[in-house]
């Protein structure tokens, strides 16, 4: 059963630090209707966090979701380290939802396929918002590319700084070969082949160039993190902690 | 073996309006799944519409309200993920009631709900609610919110 906790806990700490990361734009986006999009983006991705929480609480059998968010530390997040890179510029963000919207997407029409049923049904509604992000970022990318010299320089720099992160989406350790010999889990190099088809081709309308896959970032799989990721924590997990048992 | 009055609580249940558009109910909303009775306690299976729905949690507690102010006592709610929620869930009087509303209702083609103009323009893929896209009518000029499919 551990197994399979801490599997879940991958898959909604990614969700969860990735909508927190969102939050940041609530009341600062460049325009109210964008502001509106990324918040509600977020919002579906604390959804989708909660939905896998509540199963990982149930499989730990002692603590609750909240006790899951707010009272783990750093070194016990699962997150892909893509998540927790900081929002940038509104191109910054765009690009970096971009590649996460494109994994989230294939990621979960595998994992909708799972033999777990409450994995395969999170997957499978999880799939229906997720697309409905990726028309949006990807619609996005391709206006800031193909737009100005100014807002292509942007972007085409966005790219470059995040590439780095985007190797973890790949990777495979002992627990995901495991959970995908169980037909529980996803085979993530198989994802790969479907994450670069679509993103040569945004990138390609986008009309920027596609990165050289150098060094790439590792270690969320053990927990190991950005310095970026404590820094939010601190704000995301404070409340709980100061006031252990606050009602609202 | 005790069945209760399984039909009572889906007509409770169809005095509970959806908390951000009050015409409709949670069960035209068709986010009630199933109701039983078993071990003499209702069981009233809920779907979320979007994971992340704010008025989730907030129809939860309406139903629970609706209930208890019925001397029902004996129920629980589960959270129920299978099928996912879908706006095809949603009939035709349903629909009717939320264009009355001023929302056009989701079909594959929004239209504005003042004029039925099909020449529209998108302002917004998202609304005030996960649930609707911001659209403005390019015959009578009024911005109006269309209720996505999904």
């Amino acid at each position: 059963m551990q197994d399979l906790l801490k599997y879940t806990l991958r898959i909604a700490d990614t969700s969860l630090i990735l909508g927190q990361r969102l939050s940041e734009w609530c009341s600062k986006g460049p325009t109210l209707e964008e502001d509106i999009a990324l918040s509600n983006i977020s919002l579906d991705l604390f959804g989708q966090a909660n939905g896998l929480l509540e199963y990982a609480s149930k499989i730990d059998g002692s603590r609750t979701s909240d006790d899951l968010a707010f009272k783990r530390n750093e070194r016990e997040f699962y997150n892909l380290q893509i998540c927790e890179q900081e929002n940038g510029h509104f191109g910054d963000t765009i690009v970096r939802q971009f590649l996460c919207d494109t994994y989230f997407m294939i990621f979960y029409q595998e994992l909708s396929k799972s033999e777990d049923e409450t994995l395969a049904a999170i997957a499978n509604k999880s799939i229906k918002e997720v697309s409905y992000h990726l028309r949006h970022s990807k619609n996005w990318l391709i206006r800031l590319g193909d737009g100005t010299d100014e807002s292509k320089e942007k972007v085409q720099k966005s790219l470059e700084d995040i590439w780095k992160y985007t190797g973890e989406f790949f990777e495979m350790d002992d627990l995901d070969n495991l959970m995908s010999a169980q037909k529980i889990g996803v085979n993530n190099i198989k994802l790969k082949d479907e994450w670069n088809l679509i993103v040569n081709q945004v990138l390609s309308d986008a009309k920027i160039k596609r990165p050289e896959d150098s060094y790439m970032m590792t270690g969320s799989k053990k927990g190991l993190h950005t310095e970026l990721l404590g820094k939010m924590l601190a704000e995301m997990q404070y409340l709980p902690r100061a006031y252990p048992n606050a009602k609202w | 073996m005790q069945s209760g009055n399984i039909q009572k609580i889906w007509e409770l249940l169809e005095n509970v309006p959806d908390p951000e558009i009050p015409v409709i109910s949670v069960v035209e909303l068709g986010v009630i799944r199933d109701i039983q009775f078993i071990n003499n306690e209702y069981i009233i299976s809920v779907t979320p519409t979007y994971s992340g729905c704010p008025a989730v949690k907030t129809f939860q507690d309406d139903i629970h309200t609706e209930l208890i102010n019925n001397n029902i006592l004996n129920f629980k709610m589960i959270i129920v993920y299978k099928p996912a929620w879908t706006t095809d869930w949603m009939n035709d009087k349903t629909k009717a009631k939320l264009k009355k509303y001023g929302i056009s209702p989701p079909e594959k083609i929004a239209q504005c709900p003042q004029c039925n103009s099909k020449s529209i323009e998108l302002i917004s893929e998202f609304g005030a609610t996960a649930c609707k896209a911001l659209y403005k009518c390019s015959d009578c000029l009024e911005p109006f919110e269309h209720f996505k499919c999904i």
